[in-house]
């Protein structure tokens, strides 16, 4: 009764189906890594001669150097000040300009308006934008807040957006069809279902403008970051090597608490 | 009390979805309107509170031409018109009490809607509601803790708040198991008789319609090709209104056109 069963062979199908297609790529993608390595300046008399001056460098900053603490607290107390009030208030702006920015909430010309904001706000690094605040306002702690509350606005506003346009519409539907207006709306249908993400996204701005308050004190902006740059002017590695042993621990702690939060709320 | 004339939707450049309704609510009872999935059950009654835009024709709710109101007259309109949903449409991370204080939000000022600071008579019609529908237990529960039928029966709450002179329910009972969808059915059915509410339900199983209802729509297609008493909803009947549509399902889902998500946003209305 039974007929011998045929055999059949599988393979799994390839990314890329024609064949020409596929191995031109692999051609191309080694022969342009060729191309770069080979026209890229690698000097290797120049670094042969800086390694003993990175071994130099790296010897000078051990022991790390803590005794200047007093210059260290203030650098971070400073930083630590920038990273809460720059997420408090890039977060506060962040939520109107997400509702304008929600394409399924509001009307097309606010739609894009919300959307150019946001994509301004995240064009440039914040090193960039620090560099242009420090011009503006001076050296110093408010071109730090102000790079990184456009920094917020940016990152919090466009996560915020796409999570306010993933809402649940029969809530709103349901919201609506009580007699409800458009802010009412906003507060019964929309904000209880992103509240988690808010609050998460918040907490790890404020992790990220920690991290983001250390970069632009380099081009002085305020903060930690101008106390590193001068201590590597003056060639006080051992106190910078301090400094960079601070922050790590810092964004350690930091990224624990916040971890931990956004599990809690989740 | 509810008065349509002629009226057409289509969706974009689609096929009419309604063509050309013509019907009329009386007065109080349970009106049920069957047809298969597609044939416009959900756009017809979110024509009624304005969730849908009709394309053409009149829509008078208790003496109120509702099809040419916009803003505050819209938002006043609607607070007359309780809905139901089949997914009920609750807000999840509320309260079960704040889920059905929303009932009110036509009525109060935003700062109280905000701060949750309802007028006392909300309030006791609220728990009093709540007792009726026996979730007296439930008040400061999440409402996504609660059960299918559980969950319903706020909704039903909810859209009793507004005080409607007349209540609309989209495939309430299609989220839930039998047992459960029949006490829900009933439960309907008592509150429109203690309140002498009219009520237009979208159904899907053919015997609750006929059991609960006083009075059945058929339609097929966007018309309306059966109207009458659920005495008189005969086999006959019932193939003139699923003919040919066998196999879109009974219990299928609605199809996408038809669930009427209206994504010009919530601003304008």
């Amino acid at each position: 009764m039974s007929t011998p069963r045929p055999r059949r062979t599988w393979r799994k199908p390839p990314a890329i189906a024609n064949p020409v297609l596929r191995y031109s790529v692999f051609v191309l993608v080694f022969a342009y890594l060729y191309w770069a390595i080979a026209s890229l300046p690698f000097n290797w008399d120049r670094i042969v001669q800086g390694l003993p001056r990175a071994v130099r460098i790296f010897g000078s900053a051990f022991p790390p150097e803590f005794a200047r603490s007093q210059l260290m607290i203030s650098g971070f107390t400073e930083s630590i000040q920038m990273a809460i009030i720059a997420t408090l208030v890039g977060v506060a702006i962040s939520i109107p300009v997400a509702i304008m920015a929600a394409r399924t909430i509001s009307p097309r010309p606010v739609y894009l308006l919300g959307r150019g904001i946001i994509i301004l706000a995240r064009s440039f690094h914040p090193v960039i934008v620090a560099i242009i605040f420090v011009k503006a306002v001076g050296f110093g702690a408010l071109a730090g807040i102000l790079t990184l509350v456009l920094y917020s606005l940016g990152f919090v506003g466009k996560l915020l957006a796409e999570a306010i346009e993933e809402v649940d519409y029969g809530q709103i539907e349901a919201i609506r069809a009580s007699g409800a207006g458009f802010l009412k709306i906003l507060v019964y249908a929309v904000f209880p279902q992103i509240l988690p993400r808010q609050v998460g996204l918040s907490i790890y701005q404020l992790d990220s403008n920690l991290r983001a308050s250390a970069v632009v004190g380099v081009v002085g902006a305020g903060g930690i970051g101008g106390t590193l740059m001068n201590a590597f002017r003056r060639f006080d590695y051992d106190f910078a090597f301090a400094i960079l042993i601070v922050l790590i621990g810092i964004i350690l702690v930091s990224e624990g608490i916040s971890g931990r939060i956004r599990r809690g709320i989740a | 009390m509810l008065k349509i004339t002629d009226l057409t939707k289509r969706y974009g450049n689609g096929e009419l979805v309604l063509k050309g309704l013509n019907f009329e609510i009386e007065g109080p009872g349970l009106t049920a309107i069957i047809g298969s999935s597609g044939a416009g059950k959900s756009t017809l009654l979110r024509c009624i509170n304005r969730l849908v835009e009709p394309t053409s024709g009149r829509i008078v709710v208790d003496g109120v031409d509702v099809t040419t109101l916009r803003g505050r007259r819209l938002r006043h309109s609607r607070r007359a018109i309780g809905m139901i949903f089949q997914g009920f449409n609750l807000i999840d991370r509320l309260s079960v009490m704040e889920n059905v204080l929303s009932g009110r939000l036509g009525y109060v000022s935003f700062a109280q809607a905000l701060t949750r600071r309802y007028p006392q008579d909300d309030v006791d019609r609220a728990f009093s509601l709540l007792e009726r529908v026996g979730l007296q237990d439930y008040v400061n529960k999440r409402a996504d803790t609660l059960s299918g039928g559980q969950r319903q029966r706020v909704g039903v709450v909810r859209a009793l708040m507004q005080e409607p002179k007349i209540l609309l329910a989209d495939e309430p009972t299609a989220s839930l198991d039998p047992k459960t969808s029949q006490q829900i059915m009933s439960l309907t059915r008592e509150l429109s008789d203690e309140l002498s509410l009219p009520v237009l339900v979208n159904i899907h199983n053919v015997h609750q319609a006929k059991e609960f209802s006083d009075r059945v729509v058929g339609l097929r297609y966007g018309t309306i090709i059966f109207d009458g008493t659920a005495a008189e909803l005969d086999d006959d009947a019932l193939d003139r209104i699923y003919e040919g549509t066998a196999g879109r399902g009974e219990q299928g889902e609605e199809p996408v056109d038809d669930m009427a998500i209206d994504t010009r946003g919530v601003a304008p209305s």
